[in-house]
Formats: structure tokens, sequence, C-alpha cells
């Protein structure tokens, strides 16, 4: 296996509790690949592993031909994976134009994302750029949170729960910006409960239950059963 | 007693304790700190400028400027070193720390300094004043209130129009998200304590000038600074601002009724607004 960005037999711990036993996934330069699986699968670790807010052994986590498992976040972010984490955690502090700015803070990088690009892909968030991030709607703030990431120009975007607490026809908005993305360079891996949605935009899917991969492959390859299988256990 | 008088001399002095609140209310904002040591550091930083005034023959004003980047290089020194080791989800090790370092920092300098009473001097501005005809006010007061408003309006502009503002607020909100931004929340926390001692020797420059200072005095300017930094209420600068004038006030009144109560009464008006207002009177929106 090689690709842009992939683990090696990552075992994620929070102290004595291990959360992921072994997770290999990889991802190509160019590719959407999805994370599927239930509440406490792992998936969030994973991204925390991977943007190095969990640090690991250095083998663990490889970009390019990097070990970058050991690395802190901040220097992870400066080598080009962005992250839009769980629950969007927008700065309250910072106003929507501040949020998105604070985005470059350790990557100032050309490319095709400026603050005028951000605003074009959500034009709402023109209009609310002198507003508190946190007086926005809830998908208002998930654009803020996906703009943010993108300031950097990353060559990686990890986008963890795009759809949590957020109305169908706002979760059909953020995913109709996705192949923008894409369009702009970046590699994406999108973590998703709702299994639909993620079969729609991925090239390819892995499934993940109790720290561990149980299924992947592309979603034209993937029968119900089978990730249904791979999504709840197969005695479930 | 003279009303307007005792308020105004209490609205001045009011600004020489929002300066010596204005760098812990910026440590305590960003990383959630409380420096102990921030009343010897005041200290410490009056005996440096004292120091430079000797050693090179220049005016305070300018001994101070000299002494900034000086303070800030220790406070970042320190904040490397030390505190950031320390800092973490308990809040009682970094007490501890900033604690000993008090200590530290008086026993320092009263084996560099003995233990007698110093003052900068400032020459003919010390007793300089200007009558208002209902009122005198003394020039050095005026300048003190000045500079703690020109203090204010630097730090608000580093916080509201700087890169390096925007990641502190940042930073304080959330340093784990932080940290996603590319921002090593341990190196601003480094800058902000430098910064914090940059305030700290305008401080001190104040201090020195206006009167007596032994190796000892530094706990009462921070419990002093302290106060004005709970009224405030952490919500904003001007809010620490106003915390020291309500206990500038507060002193003069009780100074004018009877000169033992002078302490006293800033310690009463504290404890009054925290029973009104117990987050103070601008809290933070985000907690």
């Amino acid at each position: 296996m090689s690709g842009l960005l992939q683990t090696r037999g990552l075992t994620a711990r929070y102290g004595d509790f291990q959360a992921l036993f072994g997770v290999d996934i990889h991802l190509e330069e160019g590719e959407c690949v999805a994370i599927i699986g239930a509440n406490g699968a792992g998936k969030t670790t994973l991204m925390r592993s991977i943007s190095g807010v969990l640090v690991n052994a250095a083998e663990q986590v490889i970009f390019g031909t990097d070990l970058i498992g050991a690395l802190p976040a901040d220097q992870v972010m400066a080598r080009g994976i962005a992250m839009v984490p769980e629950g969007r955690r927008l700065f309250p502090s910072l106003t929507v134009e501040e949020n998105l700015l604070v985005g470059a803070h350790g990557r100032k990088t050309a490319g095709p994302w400026t603050l005028d690009a951000i605003y074009d892909l959500f034009p709402i968030l023109r209009e609310r750029r002198h507003n508190p991030g946190t007086a926005l709607s809830g998908g208002q703030q998930q654009m803020v949170a996906i703009g943010r990431a993108l300031m950097s120009n990353p060559r990686v975007i990890l986008c963890d729960e795009l759809s949590l607490g957020l109305a169908p026809v706002v979760i059909r908005d953020i995913y109709a910006a996705l192949p923008r993305i894409r369009a702009g360079g970046a590699s994406i891996i999108i973590v998703e409960q709702d299994i639909g949605q993620a079969l729609k935009v991925a090239d390819r899917v892995y499934c993940m239950m109790e720290g561990r991969v149980t299924l992947q492959g592309r979603p034209a390859d993937l029968t119900r059963a089978e990730i249904h299988d791979a999504y709840f256990g197969a005695n479930a | 007693m003279n009303w307007l008088d005792t308020i105004l001399q209490g609205i001045l002095l009011g600004g020489l304790y929002a300066l010596f609140a204005a760098g812990l209310a910026l440590v305590f904002g960003i990383m959630r700190l409380v420096n102990l040591a921030h009343g010897d550091l005041i200290v410490l930083g009056a005996y440096l400028v004292m120091y430079l005034v000797g050693a090179l023959g220049i005016n305070p004003v300018l001994a101070a400027l000299f002494a900034a980047p000086l303070m800030f290089a220790l406070g970042w020194a320190i904040q490397r070193l030390v505190l950031n080791r320390v800092l973490g989800p308990d809040i009682l090790p970094p007490l501890l720390v900033t604690f000993g370092l008090s200590i530290v920092i008086q026993n320092g300098l009263q084996m560099g300094f003995t233990a007698d009473s110093r003052r900068i001097s400032a020459g003919p501005l010390e007793t300089a004043s200007v009558d208002l005809g209902f009122v005198t006010l003394g020039v050095m007061p005026l300048l003190t209130f000045a500079s703690a408003i020109a203090v204010i309006l630097v730090l608000n502009w580093i916080f509201y129009h700087t890169a390096m503002g925007r990641a502190f607020r940042a930073t304080s909100d959330d340093p784990v998200t932080a940290s996603l931004m590319g921002i090593r929340p341990k190196a601003i926390f480094a800058q902000a304590t430098g910064l914090a001692m940059v305030v700290v020797t305008v401080a001190a420059l104040y201090l020195g000038m206006r009167a007596n200072f032994d190796p000892t005095i530094g706990p009462a300017r921070l419990i002093y600074a302290f106060e004005a930094v709970i009224i405030g209420g952490l919500g904003s600068l001007w809010g620490t601002l106003a915390g020291g004038i309500i206990i500038g006030v507060a002193q003069t009144f009780g100074a004018a009724v009877n000169p033992e109560w002078q302490i006293l009464s800033g310690h009463i008006a504290f404890l009054a607004v925290l029973l009104v207002r117990p987050r103070g009177l601008f809290p933070r929106a985000f907690d």
C-alpha cells in the first residue's frame, strides 16, 4: 500500500483504554474516503490520531514518505492536513471572518482557497462575516468550520461528522460543497454516521467497529448486508 | 472632605491599580493562570528600572524603555521553562509554583538590594501639579492614569487587530482546536506572559516613582491587582480599569474619613461588588 496518507497498525489509547487496535487505512491523492461506523467505533479517535491531537508512535501515521504519528497537531497542520473537528468547535471570541483567518495561522500556502474563494463557496458567510461565529445556525457554523480548514490550502482535509445535528436539507447544502473542495486539489477523509450520505460521495469506504476496520471497499462493490454486519457486528 | 477632589484622586489612583492588574488579567484571560508572583514581578521591574537609572544615568522613562524588552524576555523564559510545565487541568500546581516564585523573587531582591526602602527619582515631576481652580491634580497621577488608558488601548489593538491577538483569543477559547489551526498553545502562552511583563514594566515605573518600595511589598500590589481583575470580570480590560477605579475611589474615600481605613475600604468595596455581581461587572460571555 502506498498513497498520500496512511495509517499502519494504528493503536491509539487514552491512558489505559485502548481505542484502536491496529487500524490500516490509506488515502490516495485526489481521493475521497469515508469512514463509517456506530458511536464508539473509533472513528473520531482515528481522526484525532491522524491530526496529532492524539500522539502515537511515529510510524503509525505516514504522510507521503514522512512518519508523522508522533507529531503534535500544529506540526501536522503545517504539513497540510487540516481538520474540521466534530461539533465544529468555532472560536466563540472570534468573528466569522476571524475564525476563517485563524485557519491559516500555521500554514500560509498559496492555493485556490482564500477568504474570497470561501465566501464564494458559502455566500451566506460573507453576509455574516462580522458576526460572532457562535451566533450562526448549526449549518452555517459547519460552513465556517469547513472554510477555516480550507484556508490553509491543505493537501488533506479531515471532516469529522459533518452532518451531526443538522437538518437533512442543510446536510445536502454542506455536501454540495464537496465536489468543489475536491476540485481545489484537496484529498478528503470524511467520518459519517449517515451511511447513505457516505456511500454517495466517497470513492472508497472503511467501516469500523470497536476500534477495528471491519469492512472496506468501493461503494458499488459493497452490499447492504455486508455493511450491516460490519457496522453492527455479524450477530446483531 | 472635598468630595470632588476625593473622587478625582481616587479615579487617578485607580489608573495605577489598573496598571498593576492589566498584566494579571492578560495572563489569566489567556491561560487561566493566577500568577501569585505578579506583584513581586512588578517590584522586580521597579528595581530593574532603578538599577538602569543609576547605571546608565538616564531618566526613568527611558530606563523603562530599556527594561521592557528585558522583562519580556524574563516573562517568556519563566513561562517556557517553568509555568508551561505545570499548566494543566489541575489548577493547584501553577498556584504553588508561582507562590514559590514569589518567595524566590522577594528573597533574591533582598540579597541583591537589601531590605532598604528605595525610590526612583523623577525630579520635579514628582511634585508638579495642575491647578484646575476647583481642584488640584498631581501630574504624576495624571500621567499614571493616561498610561493605564494607553496600555489598555494598545493591548486591545493587539487583541483585536493582529494575528497574534487572534491567536491569543483562539487559544483562550479552546487550546486543542487552536492547535489544529497550527497554533502552538505553549508558544502563545510564552508570548502572552512576555507581553504581560511589558505591562508590568509600565506599572513598575509608576510604582517606583510614586512611592517607596522594598522587596516585600509585592503581595499587597498583587491583592489590589487581583481585586481589580475580579471586579472587572475578565470580559474586557476596560472592566479591569473600572475595577481599579472602584478600589481607588473606595480607598481615597476611606482615607478621607480616617487614614486608617484606606486599605480596608478598598477591600470592603471589592466584597460589596462581589455580593451584587459575583461574576464581576463585565463577565466573559463564554466560560
